[in-house]
């Protein structure tokens, strides 16, 4: 057990240094970019006199390092500073990046449960009985399905969903625009197709995961004998084979994971569903720092943190690696 | 098809007003009762009804936009917060012209040098105060001075002075004369908001004097407005509530509209336009307004220098085709004049720019060149379909020895990095509604935005004596002139004014709709009603 409890902590120590890096990264490579907030705020509209009058408005005009300095010091204190877009006497009312985070995260946190309810318990039933019963017709259609479903860019598979289940039978909406005080169930009505088309789009990856995982061990010699023995065909894979396949299918589990949270920006602009997506592209084309670094945290954690439970998964069903000698 | 029934579905899909409809069906021998019953079938309805929710699908919007007008970038804030919301002193009506908003009247000194705006009787803002002059100057104030980060800073530069005389009435001073000065306060960018105590514009809390007073706003999501009873406009709005989407997406857009998720979009997808308008609940509209896409030629640098190149350049191209087959027929070609045939004092310079390698070859000979080899610098975020209309270009000038290469410029960008920057760039303008306004903005000497560079001495001494010039004869051969020496002269390739099309369900129903800006001026929500 310790020595989990080690590798949590070691791996949680460099996640930290893996972020630090990650902020430095955002924010050069943001100055590097053309342009600035000042001058993508003013568009065709900008002059010379503005845009300098905006950016010393907002302290665009200070160097980069002094910046930087400022934000992560105050995100050491747990405070992620405002958006530019209300800095200075240009918002009024400041946007603490935080408040445009968190309704925005809870938005794709909720597409991504709903996704991941639906398609992680499907994708596995369906790589264990595409293993039990592999090379058959079932095996075979489910296959195919998939991999069409995968091949398919997701924004030509949210179109065809459309299309079919909102426009030509209307049974779903069309938009996803959820806010925050829509109902439960009618969110979940909102978002019943954009959750199908990540499904479609992850399923593939997982089911295939699996059934590759199982077949491998279906060869094993142990396996073989437990056949032998006469155990059913459905209890060796779930009992003595899933058990062995944990740390392939929870890797693969965890990058879709990931995915559905980091990855499904082209979903939400198809379904005007307001994730954080969205925001991150909106920050990204207005050059406003403090939310893209805000939402690049968020997506760097969430990696970090899945790859890490996956790495436990794959440690704690696996005595060999529990128990290193 | 009868005739009746042409000019029924003509007024569907708002090309013929309802008078002209009325005229039209008269001289057809059709009793009034009988056209109009027509119209209420067509969905056009004789008089506006009250009430419903309206729900429109715009085509903008981010996260970062902001409530401060002097920011307003696109339609995403313009089309809710100053359409919706608020009012200017003037506006450009259906068919042009400038009217009153605010202001009842407005009066200027013999030399046009100051403007009286007299404020009409007894308007309020949402929360009840009183609208005076002094809202009025800290409005304007808002935009102007040393700090100003407004997009209407430039357009408020000939303003020497603002001042409130009493209540009621506002004086403003100009640098120089000024004729059309009332549309230049028509703008989008300064709608009148109530002034604080310190006497700056309290932009922030979201009182305004408009149709419609806020509710709710998710920058980038949507927008909520509900009718304000207290309009100053007696039977408007017509609206009980009404939600902006922000909806970027275009497929996403169009099938928002076809499911009934909205009422009405702004640019819905050009190419499988023909396919919607199949669609029998739905209405497509397009008017052609001031808007227009350029190739503009920094004239200072070589060869573009040379008037003769220019114009051969001006000849060499087909904007018929580009037209058609990069617009889709959704535009109207250019003839090198910016200012669009529906503003005052328009003209078509004379002779008329079309396709002809001859007269291009001509020109090129003239300059003393037997070929020419120029670099075009090009992006979609100049408009969409800019690098297809540059390689159509190419292809058109090959015929008369000109080689055209096409940079395609990155999107990201591209107005710091190409535009201004690069001798023959592409560009857009939105245009104004007077002549004076687009020309000082683009084309006079010293502009911020003179993109082309040019500075024509008769032109620049014109301009100002036109912008001082009450009689309406001198005017107009003044500003004929003015048209011809930038078509014969300038540097500048108007491809084509770009029509604004849009869709809407036939349920929504709606009188003459306005060339100015998209969104019927931007003021749907005040115009359009139920049928």
């Amino acid at each position: 057990m310790n020595a989990i409890v080690a590798t949590v902590l070691k791996r949680l120590g460099l996640g930290v240094v893996t972020l630090f890096v990650v902020s430095i990264i955002i924010s050069l490579a943001i100055e590097m970019l053309p342009g600035d907030f000042a001058k993508s705020m003013l568009g065709q509209a900008a002059t010379p006199e503005t845009v300098a009058a905006l950016r010393k408005d907002i302290g665009l005009d200070r160097p980069l390092a002094v910046r930087y300095f400022d934000w992560i010091s105050g995100v050491v204190r747990g405070d992620f500073g405002y958006s530019l877009a209300g800095a200075g006497s240009l918002g009024g009312s400041r946007r603490p990046v935080a408040d445009l985070i968190k309704p925005r995260l809870a938005n794709t946190l909720f597409l991504a449960a709903v996704t991941a309810i639906i398609a992680v318990p499907l994708a596995l039933i369906l790589g264990m009985l595409g293993a039990l019963y592999r090379n058959s017709l079932f095996d075979r259609i489910v296959n195919v399905v998939t991999l069409t479903s995968i091949s398919s860019p997701e924004f030509f598979v949210a179109y065809i969903l459309m299309l079919f289940l909102a426009i030509k039978l209307p049974i779903f909406h069309s938009l996803a625009n959820v806010s925050p005080d829509t109902p439960f169930f009618e969110r979940l009505g909102r978002i019943a197709l954009p959750s199908l088309t990540l499904v479609l789009v992850i399923i593939a990856h997982m089911m295939r995961m699996t059934r590759a995982a199982i077949i491998n061990l279906l060869g094993s010699p142990y396996i073989e004998m437990a056949r032998l023995k006469g155990i059913s065909p459905a209890r060796i894979i779930y009992h003595h084979a899933l058990p062995n396949a944990w740390a392939p299918i929870a890797n693969v589990i965890a990058i879709n994971l990931a995915y559905l949270i980091v990855g499904v920006v082209v979903v939400e602009v198809v379904f005007t569903y307001p994730g954080i997506g969205q925001l991150m592209v909106d920050a990204v084309s207005k050059r406003d720092l403090p939310v893209v670094q805000g939402c690049a945290l968020i997506f760097a954690g969430t990696y970090i943190l899945l790859n890490l439970i996956a790495d436990i998964v794959s440690i704690v069903t696996n005595p060999r690696l529990l128990h290193p000698r | 098809m009868t005739e009746l029934q042409y000019w029924t579905n003509q007024i569907k899909e708002g090309r013929i007003s309802r008078r002209e409809f009325m005229g039209r069906a008269a001289a057809l021998g059709v009793t009034t009762a009988l056209a109009t019953t027509m119209l209420s079938q067509a969905g056009i309805g004789a008089e506006p009804k009250k009430g419903g929710s309206a729900k429109f699908g715009l085509a903008h919007g981010a996260t970062t936009d902001t409530m401060d007008p002097g920011n307003y970038l696109d339609t995403g804030t313009s089309v809710p917060f100053w359409g919706a919301m608020s009012n200017s002193l003037t506006e450009v009506d259906a068919k042009g012209n400038i009217v009153g908003d605010l202001a009842e009247t407005m009066e200027p000194s013999s030399d046009t040098k100051q403007w009286v705006f007299s404020l009409r009787k007894g308007l309020t803002f949402h929360n009840g105060k009183d609208v005076t002059a002094n809202d009025v100057v800290a409005s304007f104030r808002h935009h102007m001075g040393k700090d100003s980060k407004s997009a209407a800073k430039s357009l408020l530069e000939s303003v020497s002075d603002i001042k409130a005389d009493g209540k009621e009435r506002a004086v403003f001073t100009l640098a120089g004369p000024n004729a059309d000065f009332p549309y230049l306060v028509s703008d989008y960018h300064i709608p009148i908001m109530p002034a604080k105590e310190d006497g700056t514009a309290d932009w922030d809390s979201k009182v305004r004097t408009g149709a419609f007073v806020f509710e709710s706003w998710e920058p980038g999501i949507r927008a909520k407005l509900k009718r304000n009873p207290n309009y100053h406009k007696s039977g408007m709005p017509h609206f009980d509530d009404v939600e902006f989407l922000s909806i970027t997406d275009v497929v996403a857009r169009n099938n928002a509209l076809i499911s009934g998720e909205v009422h009405w979009i702004g640019r819905p997808d050009l190419k499988t336009l023909s396919l919607l308008k199949r669609n029998p609940e739905v209405a497509i509209t397009e008017v052609t307004g001031y808007g227009h896409y350029v190739f503009a030629m920094n004239v200072t640098t070589p060869p573009f220098n040379n008037v003769d190149v220019r114009t051969a350049l001006k000849w060499a191209i087909n904007r018929e085709d580009i037209a058609k087959k990069v617009f889709l027929g959704h535009a109207a070609p250019g003839n090198d004049n910016p200012i669009a045939p529906t503003v005052k004092y328009a003209i078509d310079p004379q002779p008329k720019y079309v396709y002809d390698p001859e007269k291009a070859k001509f020109h090129l000979k003239k300059a003393g060149l037997s070929t020419l080899k120029v670099d075009l610098s090009a992006a979609d975020a100049a408009f969409n379909g800019c690098v297809d209309a540059a390689v159509l270009y190419r292809e058109h000038a090959k015929a008369a020895g000109i080689e055209i290469n096409v940079v395609r410029e990155p999107n990201d960008g591209y107005w710091d990095n190409a535009w201004l920057k690069k001798p023959w760039c592409a560009g857009y303008w939105n245009g104004r509604p007077t002549i004076d306004w687009m020309v000082t903005t683009v084309y006079a000497k010293g502009a911020a935005w003179n993109e082309t560079h040019w500075d024509n001495a008769r032109f620049n001494e014109l301009l100002v004596a036109a912008r001082g010039e009450t009689d309406d004869k001198k005017r107009v051969s003044m500003y004929a002139e003015i048209q011809q020496l930038i078509h014969d002269d300038g540097g500048v390739i108007v491809l084509v004014f770009y029509n604004y099309v849009e869709a809407a369900t036939k349920k929504l129903a709606h009188g003459d709709i306005a060339p100015n800006y998209p969104a019927d001026g931007l003021k749907i929500a005040e115009r359009w009603w139920f049928a």
